[in-house]
């Protein structure tokens, strides 16, 4: 890939001064694809976590438990209030450090390293915000569903899981699918905590090589192919989950 | 026939006067910032708030330090206001580049990269060293770095230095404020930066229990900036007079002592250089 391509970006620079050192210089190549893997990974496992958290905590949210209905209103409040950027510093600088750790000889390798207190920072930002979708999704069951899950002998969890849920759903996929994207693009402020993300990876390559707006447009040309591809799947999941006549 | 000799001769004269005037119109065009500072009165500097003691913030919020005392020279030798702009690393060629800065005094190593984008002022008028900040103990040479996490700022050109001739897994971070609170927390074994700003640290007191205990590497004489299109304009050329008049003066040598800065060879031997032997006027 590299070989074929580094040709034509090293004679672009020379004849044309646009500057795409990602693709011609070897050491930044290899950066460029190391932050490839690294933002795909953030992603996936921020929207999948994020997903899950919304999942289990708009279940908890309709507990009949006063006190875990308190501590999701409290999780929330405090996820929804504060930004994102700060609360990835928040967990990186404090709460990372009151994680355990080894001592390696003049450093300690950490139980939790800046990439792991991204994905739960983001995860728990995201989920928030899920755990309101769903419950909107959820609400919009109607009480005759619930009951006759309820006379048929279904257990809270179980008729959740089942009934609830797989209907909340589908009512809750365009508002899921809007906070999703938003979560995509939100990874990138995970360079605060120094995650070698895209965005981090690319500051650095201008910064070394003083080609701003080169390295811009291959930001935007990757942030703007990634969401068009999460959008894509998710219109497509839409569609597979439409169950004819309702919503 | 005649006619034609004729429009020859008029074509040549069109050709010249354009080319005359075009040629006046480009000096204009090069000296239009340092025409724009003039009139509104005002200089704008852009220079750094975070890195001590050559720009920061006292306790009242104000712009301090070396090179804002080089700045206030300029404004006073001009005759103008002075108006400081907090540049970073990452985005200072660009505030200059745009405008939003006439001159740029903000710890820059010149570099023949950034010479292509910014007006970089010859003589350098300071010059520093990459090291690191380690505790005391934890790296005895640059060997001892390979595989370690190193902290770092993001947009320092040595990180990608120390990564690729010592293998060190450089972590970088958005401000140095960051970066040193993770060398406190022991997420990387050693903040690699320039000598310099780590002496100041050092001497500040707030480290006791870290030391510097490398050899510095890379000398990289630091270079103060105009737009690119003044460099060879009156703005460029005056620079250069007052950068040469610091060292000859030993205006610079005066200001590290006054900020407490390590003195370095550079300055001396750049004074002595430039230095002007008055001799054959006793």
């Amino acid at each position: 890939m590299f070989d074929l391509i580094s040709d034509f970006f090293r004679t672009l620079y020379e004849e044309t001064g646009w500057n795409f050192v990602i693709f011609y210089e070897e050491y930044e190549w290899s950066r460029f694809v190391d932050a490839i893997w690294v933002s795909l990974k953030l992603i996936a496992a921020s929207l999948i976590f994020s997903v899950l958290v919304g999942v289990i905590g708009a279940w908890a949210q309709g507990s009949p438990m006063r006190w875990l209905r308190l501590v999701m209103a409290g999780y929330i409040q405090f996820f929804r209030n504060t930004p994102p950027y700060v609360q990835l510093l928040f967990f990186y600088f404090v709460v990372g450090n009151l994680t355990p750790k080894v001592d390696m000889g003049g450093y300690y390798e950490p139980l939790i390293d800046s990439f792991g207190w991204a994905v739960i920072s983001l995860s728990f930002f995201a989920g928030a915000f899920n755990v309101e979708i769903f419950r909107a999704g959820i609400e919009a069951v109607p009480t005759a569903t619930r009951e006759a899950a309820e006379s048929l002998g279904y257990t809270r969890l179980k008729a959740y899981l089942y009934i609830i849920l797989p209907l909340a759903f589908r009512v809750s996929l365009p508002a899921l699918n809007n906070n999703l994207v938003n979560l995509v693009k939100t990874t990138t402020q995970a360079y605060a905590i120094a995650v070698p993300e895209m965005l981090y990876t690319l500051n650095q390559v201008w910064s070394d090589n003083v080609n701003v707006e080169e390295m811009m447009i291959v930001l935007f040309i990757y942030y703007v192919g990634l969401v068009a591809i999460l959008v894509w799947g998710m219109h497509r999941w839409e569609k597979a989950m439409r169950v004819p006549g309702y919503g | 026939m005649r006619h034609r000799v004729l429009a020859g001769v008029v074509a040549a004269v069109a050709a010249v006067a354009i080319a005359v005037t075009s040629a006046q119109a480009g000096e204009k065009q090069a000296n239009k910032r340092f025409k724009q500072m003039l009139e509104r009165g005002k200089v704008v500097v852009g220079v750094k708030a975070d890195y001590k003691p050559w720009g920061f913030r006292d306790p009242s919020g104000k712009l301090v330090g070396m090179e804002i005392d080089l700045a206030q020279d300029v404004a006073d030798t001009l005759g103008v206001d002075l108006e400081l702009v907090p540049v970073q690393s990452s985005n200072r060629m660009q505030f200059l580049q745009q405008g939003k800065i006439d001159l740029m005094i903000a710890t820059m190593s010149d570099r023949s990269d950034r010479r292509k984008v910014v007006g970089i002022v010859d003589p350098n008028y300071y010059t520093s060293g990459t090291n690191v900040l380690a505790r005391k103990g934890a790296v005895k040479s640059w060997e001892d770095l390979r595989g370690k996490p190193v902290c770092g700022k993001q947009g320092a050109f040595y990180n990608k230095i120390v990564a690729q001739r010592y293998g060190a897994k450089i972590i970088a971070f958005v401000g140095n404020a960051e970066a040193k609170q993770a060398l406190r927390d022991g997420k990387c074994i050693a903040w690699v930066y320039d000598d310099s700003s780590i002496m100041s640290d050092l001497s500040s007191g707030d480290w006791d229990g870290y030391e510097m205990p490398l050899p510095s590497e890379d000398d990289n004489p630091w270079g103060l900036a105009v737009p690119l299109e003044e460099l060879n304009g009156i703005w460029g050329r005056f620079m250069s007079g007052m950068v040469y008049y610091w060292h000859a003066s030993g205006r610079l040598i005066e200001l590290e002592k006054k900020w407490g800065i390590q003195p370095t060879d550079y300055l001396k031997r750049m004074n002595k250089k430039f230095a002007y032997e008055h001799g054959h006027l006793k």
